[in-house]
Order: structure tokens, then C-alpha cells, then sequence
């Protein structure tokens, strides 16, 4: 029966991927769980946060510039049209803060820092060393989950914010520097926009979601992965797949919530 | 890598990153022109708010003196009762007269405030009496073309 082979093979899937996502919530309450440790040794979130922060900071900081610059470009030729050249300093602003920033941060933060996270888990469980841990009485998650989650959980909002500024700063030099609109009105009409809590904040707590689920998906991937070359190079892509999948849905599902009297 | 460059870099990053959020605040958000403690309240009914929103600036002279708290209808007037915080450095007659401006030709829509002659100043929760609503574009157009055609008969 060709029929129910299909509708079996439909319900395998299923529940894999259901049972799959279960291991993964019970990882992440054991990350949290095991946390307290890894905030007792300082030094090893320090030592995360410089591979995942601080080596982002290059991609971000360049890639934020340019899209400020873009927007600036684009913004203005769009402007333009209604006679609103002025009100390019709330476009670049509302844009980057709202949406680009924590999106793209988040998205160059899986493909930067999420795939080393799962490359490194993984070749630690093909190179047993995660079992010697585990042979010492050493909780592998205490010592290696735990601190890359809380590094990746606070660089991630400091990289949004790094990039939206970065990138007003690129909209400003294009727009205004370049371009020739009034400098006065760019800000101006900026601060009268923009809302610290409405629009700032929002930002910085969709850019904690993303943290937290970025740096989940990429841990979990890590650990999980079946240790051979083959495995841990599957999981590396999957991270990056899945991370970004992630993060544009739950910004649509996000916006919608936060922004929808606005 | 020694620990103490480590620390550095981590140091440098993490203040960085604390300074572009107050950046942020500061000079992109509202946060450095905002002061919520020292306002008082006055109300006013406007038979027609036009494209009025909820925080839209208060203006007298031209200078900002406030921020407009709520709006909403009246169901024994049918008209908007406007809520606005003021200022409390700025003191403002009894009789003076509210206009719904627009900034530019299609700019977004404030209030603006006339001064009265009266001696006595206006006092938490009372109300502006004198409001004059907002221009709609569609009934000047309308009124222009009533004209046109009144002229046209005679």
C-alpha cells in the first residue's frame, strides 16, 4: 500500500522533528539550569565573549556602515518624490532601529559566531573530548554551553545597537554629507520620531530574542551533531539554515505584536 | 592570547556597544528632550482633529511646550476631546485660543496655541474654550468649488 508507506513516512517525520525540538527545550533549561556556575568563572564568558563579540564587531560595524548608506541613497531618491527629503533622518533612523539592526546583527551573528559555535561543539564530541569531560565529572554543559550562551545572549544586543548607530552614522554621511539635505532637519525630525521605549527598546528586546534563540539553535546543533566530518559540517550549515529561518519569522511575529498600533 | 588584552578587548567591546545605545537614546530617540515630571494637564473639544495623533507636538510661537496625551470622542458632544500635557514652565491665560496647524503643506499635524488677554492662568484638568478645528483638505476643495460655481450663476 503505497498510501499509508506515504502517510507513515509523513508521521516519521513528524515526530522526529517534534522529538528533536523537545531535546532542544530540554537543552536550553539545562544551559539555564547549569548557568550559575559559568557566572561563578567570569573568565569563561570573558573568553566567549571576545571569540563571539569582539570578533564581530569588524562584519558589523562595515556591513552596518553600508547599509546605513544605502538607505540614505535609496530613502532619498524615494523622498524625493513627495517633496520630503526631509524626513530621510526618521527613515534611516526608524528603519535601522526597528527592523535592520537587530535583524541583520542577528543575521551576520549566526553566519559569523553561530557556525563557529557548532564547528568548535562539534569537533569537541568527533575528538571525544566532551566524553573525557564527562569521564572527569565535569558537566560538559556547565563548562562549555553555558558561557557561550551567556556571551552570545549579551553581545547580541550591544552588536544591534553597534549596528543601527553605525548605520544612522552612514545615512547621515550620504544623505547629508554627501547628498546635501539639511542638517538640522535630518536630526531634528529624527528625535521627534523616534521613541525611546516604542521604538529603542523594542529593538533591543528583539535583538535579546534573537540572541538567545541564535545562540540555542547553534549549541544544540553542535552538540548534537553525529561526530564525523560529515556530521559536524551537516550541523554547521543546518545552524546557519535554521538560525536565519528563525529570525525572520519570529521578527514578523515580533513587529506584529509590538508595533501594531504604531 | 594573555588575559589581560583579553579583558581589554572585551572591555573596549562591551563599552562600545553600551555607547551606541545611548547614542541611540540620546541623540536618535526622544529620551535626551524628555521630561515627564513637570507637566500639568489641560483638555479641549475639537469638532474635527483631522490627521491629529497622540503625542503630536503642542506649539506656542513656534517653540514646542508640549505633547498631546490622548484623544478620544465625546459621546454627549460628538466632538474630540484633545488631553495635552503642558509644560509646567510654561504658564498659559484662561482664554487662550487652540488651533489644529499643520507643519508644511502635508506635514504632520500640532497644536498651536494663542495666548489670551486674561489675567487669570489655567490650572490642572481645566479646559481651553476657544479651539478652532483642523483643516480638511477635502472641505476646502469643497468650499472652493461651491464658490466657483456661486460665481458662475450670477
Amino acid at each position: 500500500m503505497p498510501v499509508v508507506s506515504t502517510i507513515r513516512a509523513i508521521g516519521h517525520r513528524i515526530v522526529d522533528a517534534v522529538w528533536r525540538i523537545g531535546v532542544a527545550a530540554r537543552f536550553f533549561f539545562l544551559t539555564l539550569l547549569y548557568s550559575g556556575n559559568s557566572f561563578r568563572r567570569f573568565h569563561l564568558i570573558i573568553k566567549e565573549l571576545f571569540s563571539t563579540g569582539v570578533m564581530s564587531l569588524i562584519i558589523i560595524v562595515v556591513a552596518g556602515l553600508f547599509v546605513g548608506m544605502v538607505l540614505g541613497l535609496q530613502g532619498y531618491e524615494t523622498l524625493k518624490r513627495y517633496g520630503s527629503e526631509s524626513a530621510l533622518g526618521v527613515m534611516v533612523a526608524l528603519g535601522l532601529v526597528r527592523e535592520l539592526g537587530p535583524v541583520m546583527a542577528a543575521l551576520l551573528f549566526a553566519s559569523r559566531a553561530g557556525s563557529a559555535m557548532t564547528a568548535e561543539i562539534g569537533l569537541m564530541k568527533a575528538t571525544e573530548q566532551i566524553s573525557a569531560m564527562e569521564m572527569m565529572a565535569v558537566n560538559p554543559i556547565a563548562r562549555i554551553v553555558a558561557p557561550r550562551f551567556w556571551a552570545g545572549v549579551i553581545s547580541m544586543p550591544l552588536l544591534a545597537a553597534l549596528f543601527s548607530a553605525v548605520g544612522i552614522f552612514g545615512g547621515y554621511l550620504v544623505g547629508v554629507v554627501q547628498i546635501g539635505v539639511d542638517e538640522g532637519s535630518f536630526w531634528s525630525q529624527m528625535q521627534a520620531a523616534v521613541d525611546f521605549r516604542e521604538d529603542i527598546m523594542n529593538g533591543v528586546i528583539k535583538s535579546l530574542v534573537f540572541g538567545i534563540v541564535v545562540t540555542v539553535i547553534a549549541l544544540f546543533e553542535g552538540f548534537d551533531a553525529p561526530p564525523t566530518a560529515e556530521g559536524v559540517s551537516g550541523a554547521t550549515t543546518r545552524t546557519v539554515v535554521t538560525s536565519s529561518l528563525a529570525i525572520l519569522m519570529l521578527d514578523f511575529v515580533m513587529t506584529a505584536i509590538m508595533f501594531r498600533g504604531a | 592570547m594573555g588575559r589581560t588584552t583579553l579583558d581589554l578587548w572585551v572591555g573596549m567591546f562591551v563599552v562600545a556597544g553600551i555607547a551606541a545605545l545611548v547614542m541611540l537614546a540620546m541623540k536618535v530617540g526622544n529620551l535626551g528632550t524628555y521630561n515627564v515630571s513637570e507637566t500639568y494637564q489641560v483638555h479641549a473639544y475639537f469638532s474635527n482633529i483631522g490627521g491629529l495623533k497622540p503625542k503630536a507636538s503642542i506649539r506656542s510661537a513656534g517653540v514646542l511646550v508640549g505633547r498631546v496625551t490622548s484623544i478620544s470622542l465625546d459621546t454627549e458632544r460628538y466632538e474630540a476631546n484633545v488631553v495635552m500635557s503642558l509644560d509646567k514652565r510654561y504658564q498659559f491665560p484662561k482664554d487662550t485660543f487652540a488651533n489644529i496647524l499643520t507643519s508644511g503643506l502635508l506635514g504632520e499635524q500640532y497644536i498651536g496655541l494663542m495666548p489670551g488677554g486674561e489675567t487669570e492662568m489655567l490650572k490642572n484638568g481645566e479646559q481651553l474654550k476657544q479651539t478652532q478645528s483642523a483643516m480638511v483638505l477635502e472641505d476646502l476643495i469643497g468650499k472652493f468649488m461651491y464658490s466657483k460655481a456661486s460665481e458662475a450663476t450670477k
